[in-house]
């Protein structure tokens, strides 16, 4: 501690050498001091924590400039909060439009699409394999004009939609495209982002239909054809989200998650997409997980290493194409069903560290999500959070204003190391594809989370009301849940038959014909899907035309 | 650890549905293997059919099921259902996930066994499936 060397008080030896003896005398908690993810950390950080190289200017920069570890705006909260953007949907198309309408009544000015696993899976509503699903964890959109109704009466052309779907994410942004084309709305001014990182889903989440390859020429193809046509729309969120709630560290997440989108950036590159063209319309989104510093060092490190590698790496110039803007959203697998009401807490504990590592959009999970889809007053209480964060604690009056705290600019560094680090392994084993087909990122979040629920059980850490201060469980509900019948699926599956009987049948052969044509030509599918959307082909229709080129794909199930 | 001369439990354990969260049935799999068992992880998506017709022929003691998809008061009915056409009512169904307690209790009326929520002991459900599996073997005639 050469710094903090200096005052020789009476009881003789410098400041750092009394505290460290004090220290050594001292008794300590029997307690895990490492991480969430395992990290050790210093009992106290001072400047030597962070070497001799480190300087602000060099590690930090200023707001708005290289490398934005500080941030990627120049006056950040100051020149505009984060969006608050609440993730919903269920049921039919019908009952979420209802919500969304409640929701902009109440001034929410984006939107942001749950699909049911029908629809994230490609199948139809009707398909056997979707039975008992339909409209339970998210709306049921199989064609056209699930769409249309989804969107009836909702200015499209004034709001933005997230839509959180990820390999059949072409074939729905088709859909939205056509619906608003039909409500004459230029295409061009359409602004939103689809989720579409198909890449996190062989890594964590599983939702895939087609093999990695041809799964992420549809994601290049995406891109080429937003940059075109909808150049307002974030065609990719890349997501670490997930690969979080698999159990992975920290660490993991943000060296995965990078590592995905450098995989898109290269393949956009080998199509011959220059990078200033389509790297300012990446986005990414992070998990706010309960380890308030890992956090916030996990958001610096991750706009620091995107800034120098787009730079460096892919030769960016724009400075849009190194700005890492993310949206963020707590860590739903840190709720607990015991004692529900806790979950508020965490929640909000979450969201400051995401707020407090500067984060541009935020999903503040509701307290009941461990039991069912939310209620309305848990959904409340969550959205409620975040304005008490922005509008009460001041921390959105000044950028980054954890920027300098030795420890904080330590976790940085060590998140960027521990990222380097595998980036450095996922390249020695040929790239993310590669990688993924070796299992490698499933097997080092699968023994992650084993860990993690190792050390719960043996008190290493500690879950309130799950491994510590446990109270007996009530007898009845302990809170209210909400719940979605088997009636959505039946009316769903009626009207999904009405429309395959009122359609034009041979329009909607040929369009698919073009669609299988152009898949197995190789070429950007996206207009081809435009053609067979407007004809209301269906979701699993038009899935399975891409199938018989692109195969399908299978995990080996491994423990 | 079976006793000298008890047969090895066997378990199946699956994701039922189309959802692919497989942290807690990956987790489970691995503390059930720890613990002395035979468990056999069948994967995901797996329909009903699919994981009774697999529960048959590997004559398995127990069947544990992880849902997040909310169609549990759909798909697990429809197995108690095709197991005991198919004579396997001694079969333990038990598994865990995003469930009501309402709907845990509403299952556990039909047959189902223990269904366990996020935050539930590795030892615990562990230790509920062997107790419950001895349980069922002694009670066969």
């Amino acid at each position: 501690m050469a710094a903090m060397a200096n005052g020789n008080g009476k009881n003789g030896g410098s400041g750092v050498e009394r505290w460290k003896a004090q220290v050594e005398k001292a008794r300590l908690r029997d307690a895990d001091f490492t991480t969430l993810s395992g990290l050790e950390v210093p009992i106290l950080a001072g400047p030597e924590t962070l070497g001799p190289d480190w300087t602000p200017e060099e590690q930090l920069g200023w707001p708005g400039d290289f490398p934005y570890t500080r941030s990627v705006y120049p006056t950040q909260y100051r020149g505009r909060l984060w969006t608050m953007r609440q993730f919903s949907g269920f049921g039919s198309a019908q009952d979420t439009n209802a919500r969304y309408k409640y929701l902009l009544a109440h001034g929410q000015n984006g939107l942001s699409v749950a699909f049911d696993m029908p629809t994230l899976m490609g199948y139809d509503s009707d398909d056997p394999l979707a039975e008992g699903e339909v409209g339970r964890c998210g709306v049921a959109v199989a064609s056209l004009a699930d769409m249309e109704t989804l969107f009836d009466g909702i200015p499209v052309g004034q709001i933005s939609t997230s839509m959180t779907i990820n390999s059949p994410a072409a074939i729905l942004w088709a859909m939205y495209l056509v619906n608003a084309e039909k409500r004459g709305v230029e295409v061009a001014k359409l602004e939103g982002t689809l989720q579409n990182d198909i890449l996190k889903e062989f890594i964590a989440q599983k939702e895939y239909i087609y093999p990695p390859e041809p799964s992420l020429k549809l994601v290049v193809d995406t891109i080429e054809f937003g940059m075109k046509h909808v150049p307002k729309w974030h065609p990719v969120s890349i997501s670490g989200y997930h690969i979080r709630e698999a159990g992975s560290t920290a660490a993991q997440e943000l060296a995965f998650t990078l590592a995905d989108g450098f995989a898109y950036v290269e393949a956009c590159i080998a199509r011959g997409l220059p990078v200033d063209d389509f790297a300012p319309r990446l986005s990414f989104f992070w998990n706010a997980h309960s380890d308030f510093f890992e956090e916030i060092g996990k958001y610096r490190a991750a706009r620091r290493i995107y800034a120098h590698v787009m730079k460096e790496k892919y030769g960016a110039k724009k400075p849009a194409s190194m700005q890492m803007r993310f949206h963020t959203q707590t860590a739903g697998c840190s709720l607990t069903a015991q004692q529900p009401e806790n979950n508020i807490v965490r929640t909000a504990l979450q969201a400051l560290s995401a707020v407090l590592g500067g984060t541009q959009s935020l999903h503040t999970n509701s307290m009941d999500e461990t039991l069912a889809l939310p209620t309305e007053k848990a959904v409340k209480i969550a959205l409620r959070t975040q304005q008490i964060i922005a509008h009460e604690t001041g921390v959105a009056n000044t950028i980054d204003p954890l920027g300098g705290s030795w420890f904080v600019e330590h976790m940085t560094d060590r998140l960027e190391r521990e990222a380097r680090e595998y980036f450095r392994r996922i390249d020695a084993l040929g790239g993310v594809v590669a990688g993924i087909e070796q299992g490698f990122f499933q097997k080092e979040i699968g023994q992650a989370s084993f860990h993690y629920q190792r050390a719960l059980e043996s008190k290493r850490k500690t879950m309130v009301g799950v491994n510590e201060f446990v109270e007996p469980e009530p007898t009845g509900p302990a809170i209210d849940t909400l719940k979605i019948g088997q009636v959505t699926e039946d009316e769903q599956n009626a009207r999904l038959r009405a429309l395959r009987a009122q359609r034009d049948g041979a329009a909607v052969r040929r369009a698919l014909d073009g669609l299988k044509r152009a898949s197995s030509k190789g070429d950007n599918v996206m207009p081809a899907l435009v053609e067979a959307v407007r004809a209301y082909a269906t979701l699993g229709e038009m899935v399975d035309a891409m199938k018989a080129t692109y195969g399908t794909y299978v995990e080996a199930a491994v423990i | 650890m079976a006793a000298p001369g008890e047969r090895r439990i066997k378990i199946l354990v699956a994701k039922i549905g189309l959802d692919g969260h497989d942290r807690g049935v990956r987790v489970v799999a691995r503390a059930l293997r720890d613990g002395g068992m035979e468990v056999i992880y069948a994967g995901l998506r797996q329909t009903p059919e699919m994981v009774a017709q697999a529960v048959l022929q590997e004559d398995a003691d127990a069947v544990g099921v992880s849902m997040h998809n909310a169609a549990h008061m759909t798909l697990i009915p429809k197995l108690l259902r095709l197991l005991h056409e198919r004579g396997m009512d001694h079969v333990l169904v038990t598994g865990g996930g995003i469930l009501p307690p309402e709907d845990v209790a509403a299952l556990k009326k039909l047959g189902c066994g223990e269904l366990f929520l996020p935050g539930a002991p590795l030892d615990e459900v562990v230790r509920y499936v062997r107790e419950e599996v001895q349980r069922r073997r002694g009670a066969r005639p």
